[in-house]
């Protein structure tokens, strides 16, 4: 490759160790979050409470993500609201959508 | 990119002349992209809750479980092979290699975005190849995935009275109820086709830094704004590895 001789101006910045550490314990969080659900997964019987754990870990790791690998967390608040807010509906079509199944289910609809 | 512009003394911020979002046209508009995406996912996830919630779920003890007609399957049953490994059960581990394969190209992604940060091209060459090899190894383990699902398991099971089907497509299937198939090729397709565009988007920055396009331009936005997607992405799988496979 020989591209780059003409770029001598611009000034390459040392790796931030700080900032790429934390990124890393974000992975290791992310990583021993998905240990535990596996965990879970094998050692509890299935009922609503199983259920509500899987749910509160998977919105732990995705707000890992969203906020510090998507950076959300440090965006201004506007942006950080008119992102977040939206999901209201998301959560109310799921509960709405899964109580109408269950009506199904038991042959009331 | 954040604007530190100061407002004139009674205006406002949304007057015009300084960015209340506090990001570029092209990040806020990714960002509202994703939203719409993110809606398009949850509709799918949330007719899967409907549907499998309308139908019986299996109640016997989990170690006798058997595939049937009758009710929802439990979805470590279903997918519980590995490559090379033949007739092993192993319950969720290829999936769960699927995930760390697609948290580990996410991680590379943002190191490239910090590498772009400090205008290290040389760097962000090297985790934008990273993170193009983590999504290429999890479409293969995807292809791997479907292939499977679709010829089925050595047993096959009966789909009606007398007659037994083997794998799945999109009106039978030896697992369960014919929706359970259907759902499966719609969500973990719909993801895997996001995942496919994600790694054409990264060659693309890849080729783009590579040719040095990003030093003339003075800054490596786009790695931010493609790593955003990107990262999207990776979300998408983690809700998708709760509601399809682990509840």
């Amino acid at each position: 490759m020989t591209h780059g001789e003409d770029n001598a101006h611009i000034t390459v910045l040392p790796p931030d160790k700080e900032k790429i550490k934390k990124l890393w314990t974000v992975a290791g969080i992310l990583g021993v979050v998905t240990a535990i659900e596996f965990v879970i997964a094998f050692t509890m019987d299935a009922g609503p409470l199983k259920t509500a754990i899987f749910i509160g870990l998977t919105i732990v790791k995705a707000g890992y993500i969203v906020g510090e690998f998507m950076h959300l967390r440090y965006e201004v608040k506007v942006l950080f609201w008119s992102i977040l807010i939206p999901m209201i509906f998301v959560v109310w079509m799921l509960v709405a959508f899964v109580y109408e199944g269950i009506t199904i289910a038991d042959g009331r609809l | 990119m954040s604007s530190t512009t100061t407002v004139a003394p009674g205006r406002s911020e949304w007057d015009g002349g300084v960015s209340p979002m506090g990001v570029s046209y092209g990040k806020l508009m990714m960002w509202f992209f994703l939203l719409s995406d993110a809606f398009t996912f949850s509709a799918l996830l949330v007719t899967y809750g409907l549907v499998r919630s309308s139908h019986k779920a299996y109640e016997g003890a989990v170690d006798v479980f058997q595939f049937s007609q009758a009710y929802w399957p439990i979805p470590e049953k279903v997918f519980e092979a590995v490559p090379f490994l033949h007739g092993v059960s192993a319950p969720l581990v290829f999936v769960g290699i699927m995930t760390f394969i697609l948290i580990m190209s996410s991680v590379t992604m943002v190191l490239a975005v910090e590498a772009g940060h400090r205008m290290d091209r040389k760097a962000v060459e090297k985790w934008m190849l990273w993170t193009i090899l983590g999504g290429l190894a999890f479409l293969g383990c995807q292809a791997w995935e479907w292939a499977h699902f679709i010829h089925g398991a050595d047993a096959g099971d009966a789909v009606a009275e007398g007659t037994t089907f083997f794998g799945a497509n999109l009106a039978h299937n030896q697992y369960g109820p014919p929706d359970f198939a259907a759902f499966f090729f719609f969500i973990t397709g719909f993801h895997g086709f996001h995942v496919f565009s994600g790694v054409c988007l990264n060659f693309l920055i890849y080729y783009n830094t590579v040719m040095g396009t990003y030093d003339r331009r003075g800054h490596y936005e786009m790695v931010e704004k493609v790593g955003l997607y990107w990262h999207f992405v990776d979300l998408v799988w983690v809700f998708v590895f709760t509601f399809f496979y682990l509840v």
